[in-house]
């Protein structure tokens, strides 16, 4: 609101100049009035240029345009945030939230002869339009032959180009940590789309096929129900069920437990199974990030495997593709291709 | 020589003949523009029904053909700049007759240029989001002020040069044209009468602004380049792409600036003020830029290409040997090479010869903006298969659109303002009229 009134005060004032330029400018130069005697015509002439330059000036002040300044007159920043207060942990610090992957565990659900869970479960939370795969499970080429598959969530970023592109603030980083996207704010410039190396971020083309019940959601950055068109989304890491005690969908889901959900500040990460030191388990197992030569800084963990520890033979490739469960209730919905 | 009042009669009798009537070709041009526009008006329509789903682009490349286009129209925005403030500042006194014409370019193309970006948003109606929430630290709003700030500089810059002629056109078609074009005239003309105060305070107003037009126009471009050099992308994360882009600016316009001017020569029988001598100088201009060009695009393939990191080789297939190869090669041969030698035979030094080199270089800026905006996004950056993006009907009907909005303004220009700056050049006639006499005298002293 204030910067809006300072928007139109900043537009009063140049129209202001503007129209005051035009009435002394007409003024000004009028032609002179007839001459007093000899000598004065010289005077006027540089009197008459005076003016003329000082009006120049003016006009020159009032060309500085106006849509820059609210923006300029602006001393705070102005960013997104989630209406949620951080979560805190024992000793009252703001909770980091992070999150390890152990693909050792990880076989792409091949074991279950289902699409990855994680990423149907997230989309079950979620609502998540098609083809949206928040998590999203890639399989790579290992270097002496055979696969591996990656569950690739957003990185949330510690050094995020998606947040530092944003022209309006609307995806911004969390006390938490946590990177976030106010679909109410977003332009849908997808300049964070360009920005982001991991190609973690997708845009709603349309009006994006939700079920109805997507409808009555009460929306907040949190958990990003309803999605609307024109708008980006991604990946939250779910800080909302974190504050209430649980672990995301994603992880819930999981099958063999392979990703864990924990507290940098608190030290602490757990499968739902089992709870680890976050700092002795990312050391005891050389953990990596992806791209770090990169310096994004991400909060999520890569324990380097192909599905090991849960039996799985790395030649045997491919997984099943991905299923929106709920689109089959969604009438006349519009899907798009990635 | 002839004396200069003759010279000056017949000057602004040129000057005002596209003002005066209309012919019928003129209404039959407006009308196809008009279709065109309103065609892609339609296009526009179904894409804020269906939203950008109805274009090709998609999550992998995000930014299609009206990134691309708004590249190119900021490019050639640079058209204004080069002529009436560079060559000003260097005393070309050739460049008279045509200053006119190349600011009008800029504040046109800036506008068709700036609308792209709106028609890209996938929310439109948050456009208001920018100024209420913009941020200093995003390179988007970068644009904004640049954009911003240049449209209004070259506005009064090509308002103030225009003050005397505009007075001209006051007295002269006083009763000719009807009343609102007389107002019009009056109004604008701020009570011009030609006095020696008013001379130097306007000619000290533009020499200000010519300086500080410049460095405006090289930051709009660069800050352009930088939606792209501000991200990781293997193509566009380069430190040469300000240089890049305020380079291929100026190239494309001056090639603007020469159709444009060939155009109007041919219409209005402008042939004794825009003569061959003109087309020959922007030729060499463009022949420099040629130069230019190629160097730096080598510095750019050769240091990444040199290395290949990750990306760079699916980038440098695609870009030289795959999927884009036809239009990079059209570019590199199309666009530098044969321009570059259709100016520097002699024989083809000629006003067709330059005409057609523009013609091929605008075509070749055009399509490096694509494919600089498309190659980058389609390297992928995970392993998945690199998505396919090819423009739909809409896109091409409101690109189109734009084009018909960039020559309609035109048209319109040329019927109602002064197109050519008359006291600059019988200024300039003046000073070679000057100039001859004395060498003249000189002799008969001798
Ligand atoms: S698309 Fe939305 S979230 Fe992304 S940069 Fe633009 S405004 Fe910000
Ligand atoms: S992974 Fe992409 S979307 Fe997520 S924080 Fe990093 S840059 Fe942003
Ligand atoms: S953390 Fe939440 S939003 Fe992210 S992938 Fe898991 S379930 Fe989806």
């Amino acid at each position: 609101m204030v910067p809006l009134l300072l928007a139109l005060a900043a537009a009063a004032i140049v129209i202001g100049v503007v129209v005051h330029v035009g009435h002394t400018l007409a003024d000004e130069l009028r032609p002179p009035r007839a001459p007093n005697g000899a000598g004065t015509d010289g005077i006027g002439a540089a009197a008459e240029r005076r003016r003329f330059l000082r009006l120049i000036g003016i006009s020159a002040v009032g060309a500085v345009p106006a849509t820059i300044l609210p923006v300029a007159l602006r001393t705070h920043g102005d960013v997104a945030a989630t209406a949620e207060e951080p979560a805190r942990g024992p000793g009252g610090r703001v909770r980091q939230w992070t999150m390890i992957i152990d693909l050792r565990f990880c076989d792409g659900c091949q074991s279950q002869g289902t699409p990855p869970r994680c990423t149907t479960a997230c989309i079950e939370g979620h609502l998540a339009p098609e083809p949206m795969e928040w998590i999203q499970v890639f399989e790579q080429e290992l270097p002496g032959g055979g696969t591996q598959f990656i569950p690739t969530p957003c990185l949330q970023c510690q050094n995020p180009p998606c947040v530092n592109v944003c022209p309006v603030g609307a995806t911004f980083s969390t006390p938490e940590g946590v990177v976030l996207i106010d679909q109410e704010r977003c332009i849908g410039c997808r300049i964070c789309m360009a920005a982001c190396p991991y190609d973690r971020r997708f845009f709603n083309w349309s009006d994006p096929p939700v079920p109805p019940e997507a409808l009555l959601a009460d929306y907040s950055p949190d958990h990003q129900v309803p999605a609307t068109r024109g708008t980006v989304m991604k990946c939250d890491m779910c800080p909302d069920l974190a504050r209430a005690g649980t672990l995301p969908y994603c992880i819930q889901a999981c099958p063999n437990d392979a990703i864990y959900y924990g507290d940098l500040e608190e030290d602490i990460a757990t499968n739902g199974r089992s709870v680890v030191a976050v700092s002795k388990f990312l050391t005891d197992n050389q953990a990596y990030q992806l791209k770090e030569h990169l310096g994004t800084k991400p909060r999520v963990y890569y324990v380097a495997g192909h599905g090991q520890a849960v039996g799985r033979d790395p030649y045997t490739t491919g997984r099943l593709p991905t299923e929106w469960p709920w689109l089959r209730r969604v009438e006349g919905a519009r899907v798009w291709n990635r | 020589m002839e004396p200069v009042t003759d010279y000056r009669r017949r000057l602004e009798e040129a000057t005002v003949r596209p003002a005066l009537g209309v012919s019928r070709g003129f209404w039959v041009l407006v009308a196809g523009l008009l279709t065109v526009i309103a065609w892609g008006l339609y296009a526009w329509t179904t894409q804020l029904h269906d939203g950008l789903i109805v274009t090709g682009m998609r999550d992998r490349i995000a930014w299609g053909l009206y990134i691309s286009v708004f590249v190119f129209f900021i490019g050639i925005s640079h058209a204004g700049t080069l002529i009436s403030a560079i060559l000003r500042v260097t005393k070309a006194g050739w460049r008279a007759p045509i200053t006119r014409i190349a600011e009008f370019i800029t504040v046109v193309a800036l506008v068709c240029g700036a609308s792209m970006i709106v028609v890209d948003m996938g929310r439109p109606d948050r456009l208001a989001n920018v100024l209420i929430h913009g941020r200093w630290q995003s390179p988007i709003l970068w644009d904004v002020l640049a954009i911003s700030t240049y449209l209004t500089a070259s506005l009064v810059y090509l308002y103030m040069p225009m003050i005397p002629d505009l007075a001209f056109f006051r007295d002269r078609l006083a009763g000719e044209v009807p009343r609102w074009r007389s107002r019009l005239y009056r109004m604008l003309a701020l009570g011009w009468r030609g006095l020696p105060g008013q001379r130097t305070a306007l000619l000290k107003a533009i020499g200000i602004l010519m300086i500080v037009i410049i460095p405006v126009a090289v930051s709009v471009h660069t800050v352009v380049s930088w939606i792209f050099g501000m991200t990781l992308r293997v193509g566009w994360n380069s430190t040469i792409f300000g240089l890049l882009f305020v380079a291929g600016a100026i190239f494309s316009g001056i090639a603007t600036l020469v159709i444009v001017m060939a155009v109007l020569r041919k219409l209005y029988h402008l042939e004794e003020y825009i003569t061959e001598k003109h087309f020959v100088n922007l030729g060499y201009l463009l022949a420099a830029f040629t130069l230019i060009m190629m160097y730096i695009n080598a510095s750019e393939y050769l240091t990444t290409g040199f290395k290949l990191e990750e990306g760079e080789e699916f980038l440098f297939r695609q870009l030289f040997l795959g999927q884009f190869a036809g239009l990079y090669w059209f570019y590199f041969l199309g666009g530098l090479a044969i321009p570059g030698l259709l100016i520097l035979v002699k024989r083809t030094r000629t006003i067709a010869g330059v005409v057609t080199a523009a013609v091929l270089v605008d075509l070749a800026m055009f399509v490096e903006r694509y494919f600089i905006v498309i190659s980058a996004q389609r390297v992928p950056l995970m392993p998945y298969v690199p998505f396919e993006y090819t423009p739909t009907w809409v896109e091409w009907s409101i690109f189109g659109a734009g084009l018909a909005l960039f020559v309609l303004i035109i048209a319109v220009f040329v019927k109602v303002f002064p197109i050519m700056a008359v006291w600059e050049i019988v200024e300039e006639h003046e000073g070679t009229h000057a100039e001859e006499q004395r060498l003249a005298s000189a002799e008969d002293r001798l």
